[in-house]
């Protein structure tokens, strides 16, 4: 396993956010983990970060236990994250400080065609729409070659058209690249659209309730019967009637 | 080629043009309000019958009298200087130190109450112990401008250490960077349009104190002109020209401050 959490419990004071959570990540796996808000998802995602250390239980990252934020492994916010004091091409060389110049540039180069950001390397974020906000973020991350991404619900301010692109981007990255992703959402179809697996966490205290395989090859077809029938089974998992 | 150049400088000239205009739009209304008040303030004069108070052009032929003297750029450059050196100090010790509260919480909350309770304290209250700990000299006005500006530096600093999302230096530190670096590379760009604001706010207090902190152990500056044409002759002309010298300046640097602080907002 790349990212193993074994039986990790957190409290908050008096308050119990996670129970129990024991999860695997394979190497190159895409994972969704989803649940109702302040179901404790994001703290999951920040005890793997290195950011919170659980109350009890371990993860541990190529057999390795995490006691501290590693450039390694990554974590991606909403938007908001990138720094608006630095362009975009200031933006994504954040990370590479310790290489040689003409290195960095080739590759702050490379990963502003990735993310298709070509022609705004000059550009300050308040220029950029928030869907390209997002991508300088991607690209910050990717530039100093993790082998985790953490992304905690990255794509939740944008609208909804932007949303769909940045996540069929996301997929043509995470093809190319072929990192291990932890993706936090509370949107059901996107974890549907997106993940290998998705796991599906209770209402606080967060448990495990089920992880669903999502066996539909990319590019998935989302008026497919598999797909509609995997929704729905996440749906029903999370207690929610599928209507308006 | 011809035909682009000229192309070129009609589109110079109409942008000029425009230029020229905008700046007439802006200067012409204040322009407009100086004169009515001018003209309020003359008829006001003469209709009381007052000796005391001046008229606008007594004033003006009092301003006139201290710039040839040149006694008038002396005093301004006194002030200047009393002011920037009281300010500067207070710069020096309230940024590193507004950071440093603003960084650790539990040293703030032990200074803080210390700094919220001097803080309403006027500048002014401090003049008796200027008085003891400096004499009679240019340190204890300076002291004083130092007094007024210092807290709301470090209030305008803490605070806006405090108000950086806290998801900057979670990146920061994500990407490897050590405690000086997270400082250099994050907090301090972070910080800095956070609190332009709050020392622009600062300088101005600086120079609204500046007149009482020039009325002890002075005897050069704008502040000491005013007590000074007041004590020696009753000279009313010359306070309210000190007054108006005092305002002018004022507005400058201000503008001033707000273009350095478009700058660095860009």
């Amino acid at each position: 396993m790349k990212v193993q959490f074994s039986d990790i419990s957190m409290r908050f004071g008096a308050m119990e956010v996670l129970q129990h959570i024991t999860l695997g990540a394979e190497e190159g796996e895409f994972l969704c983990i989803v649940g109702p808000s302040g179901c404790g998802k994001s703290t999951l995602l920040n005890i793997a970060g290195g950011f919170l250390a659980p109350t009890s239980g371990s993860v541990t990252i190529d057999g390795e236990p995490v006691t501290a934020p590693d450039r390694r492994r990554i974590f991606v916010f909403q938007e908001r994250g990138v720094f608006p004091w630095l362009t975009v091409e200031g933006n994504i060389g954040f990370g590479l400080f310790d290489m040689p110049d003409d290195e960095r540039r080739s590759r702050v180069a490379q990963y502003i065609d990735l993310v298709g950001l070509k022609g705004f390397e000059k550009s300050y974020p308040r220029e950029l729409s928030g869907g390209m906000k997002q991508r300088v973020e991607v690209a910050r991350a990717l530039a100093v070659n993790p082998d985790v991404l953490f992304l905690d619900e990255p794509f939740g301010a944008l609208d909804s058209i932007t949303r769909l692109q940045m996540r069929s981007e996301l997929l043509r990255i995470w093809r190319a690249e072929r990192k291990t992703v932890l993706f936090v959402t509370h949107d059901i179809e996107e974890s549907v659209q997106l993940a290998d697996r998705v796991v599906v966490m209770s209402a606080r205290p967060g448990r495990i309730r089920r992880v669903v395989d999502i066996d539909i090859p990319h590019p998935r077809d989302l008026s497919s019967r598999r797909y509609i029938e995997l929704r729905d089974l996440i749906f029903g998992e999370i207690g929610l009637a599928h209507q308006v | 080629m011809k035909i682009s150049d000229h192309h070129k400088d009609t589109k110079d000239t109409k942008s000029s043009l425009r230029v020229l205009c905008a700046f007439v739009v802006k200067i012409v209304p204040p322009i407009i309000t100086a004169a009515i008040i001018l003209v309020l303030w003359s008829i006001a004069v003469k209709a009381s019958g007052t000796k005391i108070f001046p008229t606008p052009t007594a004033v003006a032929k009092a301003i006139t009298t201290l710039a040839e003297k040149s006694l008038l750029w002396h005093y301004i450059a006194d002030s200047l200087t009393r002011v920037f050196t009281g300010y500067a100090v207070a710069l020096v010790i309230g940024i590193p130190l507004g950071f440093l509260l603003g960084w650790y919480a539990p040293l703030a909350r032990a200074i803080n109450p210390l700094i919220q309770m001097l803080r309403p304290i006027s500048p002014l209250a401090w003049m008796p112990l200027a008085v003891i700990w400096f004499g009679v000299s240019n340190a204890a006005p300076i002291f004083l401008i130092f007094l007024a500006s210092l807290f709301p530096i470090i209030v305008a600093a803490m605070n806006g250490v405090r108000n950086v999302p806290p998801m900057y230096l979670q990146a920061g530190r994500n990407f490897g960077l050590t405690t000086p670096q997270l400082m250099r590379r994050v907090m301090i760009p972070a910080v800095l349009p956070r609190i332009i604001v709050g020392l622009r706010l600062a300088f101005g207090i600086a120079w609204v104190v500046l007149v009482a902190a020039e009325m002890i152990a002075v005897d050069s500056g704008l502040g000491y002109l005013i007590i000074d044409a007041r004590n020696a002759g009753k000279r009313y002309d010359l306070v309210v020209a000190g007054m108006l010298m005092i305002g002018l300046i004022g507005l400058l640097l201000d503008t001033g401050i707000r273009k350095i602080e478009q700058w660095i907002s860009e």
